[in-house]
């Protein structure tokens, strides 16, 4: 249950809140799990304040968090469950949003 | 037809492009003002989404009520300019753009075009520069002033110029853990003092440095930093840098915001024909443009950063110069009064920014030290020594070639992450110069569209 102050951040968490904590709370999922987001966040945002990755780099055995938070480096496309791209520093994340990110397989 | 029936579009929001807009209206005209961010300001003075309001105060500090200012512009201009936000330009063909607006494609006709496109930061790729953490400062700065977040729990910034300290002091105002503060260029007090006795912005923040001092007490704020590497196993852990004296130091962040300088997104200038020159002090191609803010294609007007940075102020000016021009071109009497007096307080920023440049010299011994391992190309993987190869094997002296050859500036990117670094390699393995190996040519579309719309 929401209590509008929501469980401080994970400690993988990459991105770290200063201001806008009260912000009311937005519900969706990363890779199937319920989690929230502040109103205003952006998607990247949304999913650095859970964890420190967003994409599986495609040319090498590596994962991207985003580079330029400006829209202009497109190294933040995230996967949304219906298969579609967004770019995720210039896309506000919204309620049931369901991004997917694969992992790297060990 | 009169001048008011002219399409004129302005493309980019930010203070040139506002100031522009406003000029033609005041000139009788409706120009559309195209936008690719939501709400106006440009980045330098981006809004929060909503939702996500602050008080200007706390945002732009000192350049509150400027801020505010220009943000109220449109509103203030209500229906008297067709305002276009979260609108793409992703090409020009002669006198028509290609425009992609909520997932719908469609094109735009003008008579005459105003690019104010402003600017990114200049990359210089590091060893760990592509780990998950590692950002550029600007970007540090967006995390901050758009989304309130600091782009870790423990963050070092490393610049060459003065965003550096302006960003520095912001994450500490605003209460984030910063471990480390790192300029690549030499401190120098008598540039220092020059820029106070200039008395311009940029100047203030350079003072910053010593409210930081006494701010991060313990924590290594340095200058003439030699040579810095991020180390971590799947994300940042560590910033590792060599001092002036020559010492190796290390610190455990989880983030990094690391960029040195700025450079001109031209892109669409480049699809509008525009001849390029090059600016040997701040080592890249820029749009021609006259002081009067004219290309050298009849009809498109160049303002702000991206044809040449001069920063916030500057743009402003440029941005009124070049709708003005645009007004006399159709034909309409202009105050000339009002152009030399643009002229005047322009020409007070030129000893200012020899000044800047002075104290902010290109960081030559970060481009020393890539390693051939390196990645140069963060979208497709392309590392320094594969551009290096196709110099000693396949005789590469041109971008273009070396393009055609590795791949680097066709990622997703199109090259503006990697293209300057690029070109310092090149230039260096060619035993040639950074302006005889020339640019990478830009092709439509300028940023990623969904395949459906191009067919
Ligand atoms: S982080 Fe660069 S485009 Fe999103």
């Amino acid at each position: 249950m929401s209590t509008g102050l929501s469980a401080p951040a994970p400690a993988s968490a990459l991105f770290h809140r200063l201001s806008r904590r009260d912000a009311p709370e937005i519900a969706f999922t990363i890779n199937g799990e319920a989690v929230t987001a502040r109103e205003g966040d952006l998607l990247v945002t949304a999913i650095l304040t859970h964890r420190a990755t967003l994409r599986k780099f495609e040319f090498g055995a590596d994962m991207r968090a985003g580079y330029c938070l400006m829209g202009a480096c497109q190294d933040c496309w995230v996967t949304l469950s219906d298969g579609s791209r967004v770019r995720a520093c210039t896309t506000l994340v919204s309620p049931g949003m369901a991004v997917v990110i694969d992992e790297i397989k060990p | 037809m009169t001048i008011k029936d002219k399409s004129v579009v302005v493309i980019g929001a930010g203070p040139a492009g506002l100031r522009a807009v406003e000029a033609l209206s005041k000139a009788g005209l409706r120009p559309i003002l195209i936008d690719e961010a939501p709400l106006p300001g440009g980045q330098i003075y981006r809004q929060p989404p909503v939702g996500a309001r602050r008080d200007p105060k706390s945002l732009y500090g000192f350049e509150a009520t400027k801020a505010s200012d220009l943000h109220g512009l449109i509103v203030r201009l209500g229906d008297q300019i067709d305002y276009r936000p979260e609108t793409l330009v992703w090409g020009i063909e002669g006198h028509r753009l290609d425009i992609l607006s909520n997932g719908q494609f469609s094109q735009i006709s003008f008579d005459a075009l105003i690019l104010s496109t402003g600017a990114m930061d200049r990359v210089i790729p590091f060893p760990g520069w592509t780990l998950p953490g590692a950002f550029t400062l600007g970007a540090a700065q967006i995390a901050l002033k758009s989304q309130g977040v600091a782009i870790g729990r423990r963050v070092a910034l490393v610049g060459a110029g003065p965003l550096l300290p302006l960003v520095a002091y912001q994450y500490w105002k605003a209460g984030a853990t910063l471990c480390a503060v790192l300029d690549v260029t030499p401190f120098s007090p008598k540039v220092y003092n020059l820029l106070r006795l200039m008395r311009k912005p940029g100047t203030f923040a350079k003072g910053l440095w010593y409210t930081l001092r006494l701010a991060l007490a313990g924590h290594p704020i340095q200058s003439g930093v030699r040579a810095i590497r991020a180390e971590g196993a799947d994300r940042v852990e560590a910033l590792v840098w060599i001092d002036v004296s020559g010492k190796e130091r290390r610190v455990e962040v989880d983030a990094i915001g690391a960029s040195f300088g700025l450079k001109s997104e031209a892109q669409l200038a480049d699809l509008a024909g525009c001849r390029f020159v090059f600016d040997a002090k701040s080592r890249q191609w820029q749009p021609e443009r006259t002081p009067e803010g004219r290309s050298t294609v009849p009809g498109i007007y160049l303002a702000g950063d991206g044809s040449g940075i001069g920063g916030a102020d500057v743009a402003e000016l440029t941005g009124e110069m070049a709708a003005l021009s645009l007004i006399e071109d159709l034909g309409q009497p202009v105050e000339k009064a009002r152009i030399q007096d643009l002229a005047k307080q322009l020409d007070t920023y030129a000893p200012f920014r020899t000044a800047l440049e002075a104290a902010y010299p290109f960081p030559h011994h970060l481009i020393d030290q890539i390693d051939d391992s390196v990645m140069i190309c963060r979208c497709e993987g392309m590392t320094a020594g594969q551009l290096r190869q196709a110099v000693s094997q396949r005789g590469a002296t041109e971008m273009n070639r070396l393009k055609a050859l590795t791949r680097i500036g066709m990622g997703r990117c199109q090259g503006r992450v990697c293209g300057p670094a690029a070109a310092e390699v090149l230039a260096r393995e060619a035993k040639s110069t950074i302006e005889a190996v020339g640019r990478l040519r830009c092709n439509p579309p300028v940023k990623p569209i969904p395949v459906r719309e191009v067919f």
